[in-house]
């Protein structure tokens, strides 16, 4: 069924443009007058919320012994396998038996879904806030023991990002490239 | 004109920091979005993470006017020639950017059809992990690829047609 339909005839005001160009440039200045929106990264950083998952981390108990028990939990709950755990026997005596002798996480692999969070009986392996982070080669994308309780040390006190020296150069990670 | 007005008005430097100093702040990027990757590169584009503070706000859909190649979503096995394609047909010098799990490493795609890590093929200069990676992990990166510019020699291409 056709509708017919008819065309606006325009008035003087309309064949002025004039008012629909200030209505267009009313736009344009009510957003210039606004909030701003951009956040100047590098100098500003936005804070993620509790329970952001970034950068991995291995904790520790308050006497510097680690929490892991290599029992492989998180390798076996992780959908991408980028974790790889060579256990060993733990170098203190408090009843647990085994420690990880090399805890090696492929960050490229890993998708930061928290699933080896959840699986951890522990509480060893925790995902922390720190999102921005990238590197010259693959390899030196691969996170050892050291470099995970390097990210404990950086963000076991407070916000990685409510500190303004933190920077993706005080990251455990090769920043050369070779 | 004494000797002090020519050390107040004029600037030198070499050819070769002029060059790298326009190059590192006009970098035309060409994204090839092929999953979600693609799609939090938009976000990196928007106004709260703006890249035309860093002068590659010129997103360029076309591979000869472009030179940097952000790669951002998994790349299956039938994918990769025209990969291969666009980067060839980049105009030198290119710098590539592999932006994501699945372009950087294959993630959790470790099946046959899926490219267990775009560096098999192409050369990449800057790996961004995340799933995806929030849009300051890109400019952060790309902030990374600004540092490499810097440094770049201008014999390196001099005379020979590959890197």
């Amino acid at each position: 069924m056709a509708t017919i339909i008819k065309s606006y005839e325009p008035t003087f005001w309309d064949k002025l443009y004039f008012p629909a160009l200030l209505k267009g440039l009313m736009v344009t200045i009510k957003h210039f007058f606004r909030q701003k929106v951009t956040i100047q990264y590098p100098d500003e950083r936005h804070i993620p919320p509790d329970g952001y998952r970034g950068l991995h981390r291995l904790n520790k108990y308050p006497d510097e012994r680690i929490k892991c028990v290599a029992c492989e939990m998180c390798a076996a709950a992780c959908p991408s396998n980028c974790i790889s755990i060579i256990p060993g026997p733990s170098p203190w005596d408090d009843g647990k038996e085994r420690y990880p002798v090399r805890f090696d996480i492929n960050l490229l692999r890993c998708i930061y879904c928290g699933f080896c969070e959840m699986a951890c009986p522990e509480g060893a392996i925790e995902l922390t806030e720190i999102y921005d982070f990238s590197n010259y080669s693959r390899d030196d994308l691969v996170i050892d023991k050291d470099g995970l309780l390097g990210v404990y040390e950086l963000t076991k006190k407070q916000n990685y990002y409510t500190k303004k020296s933190h920077s993706p150069a005080s990251l455990p990670f090769k920043t050369e490239r070779t | 004109m004494n000797h002090n007005d020519i050390k107040s008005n004029v600037l030198t430097t070499t050819l070769e920091s002029a060059i790298n100093w326009g190059r590192k702040n006009s970098l035309w990027p060409m994204p090839f979005g092929t999953a979600c990757c693609g799609i939090e590169f938009m976000a990196v584009l928007a106004a709260r993470t703006d890249i035309a503070r860093f002068g590659a706000e010129a997103i360029r859909f076309s591979p000869r006017q472009s030179d940097l190649l952000i790669v951002a979503g998994r790349i299956s096995i039938k994918m990769m020639p025209v990969l291969i394609r666009i980067y060839e047909q980049m105009p030198e010098p290119k710098w590539v950017i592999s932006m994501g799990a699945c372009a950087s490493s294959g993630g959790v795609f470790d099946t046959y059809s899926v490219i267990q890590g775009i560096d098999q093929f192409i050369p990449v200069d800057v790996y961004v992990p995340g799933c995806p990676p929030r849009p300051e992990g890109v400019v952060e990166s790309l902030m990374k690829i600004q540092n490499l510019i810097d440094k770049e020699k201008l014999s390196d291409y001099a005379l020979s047609s590959s890197k």
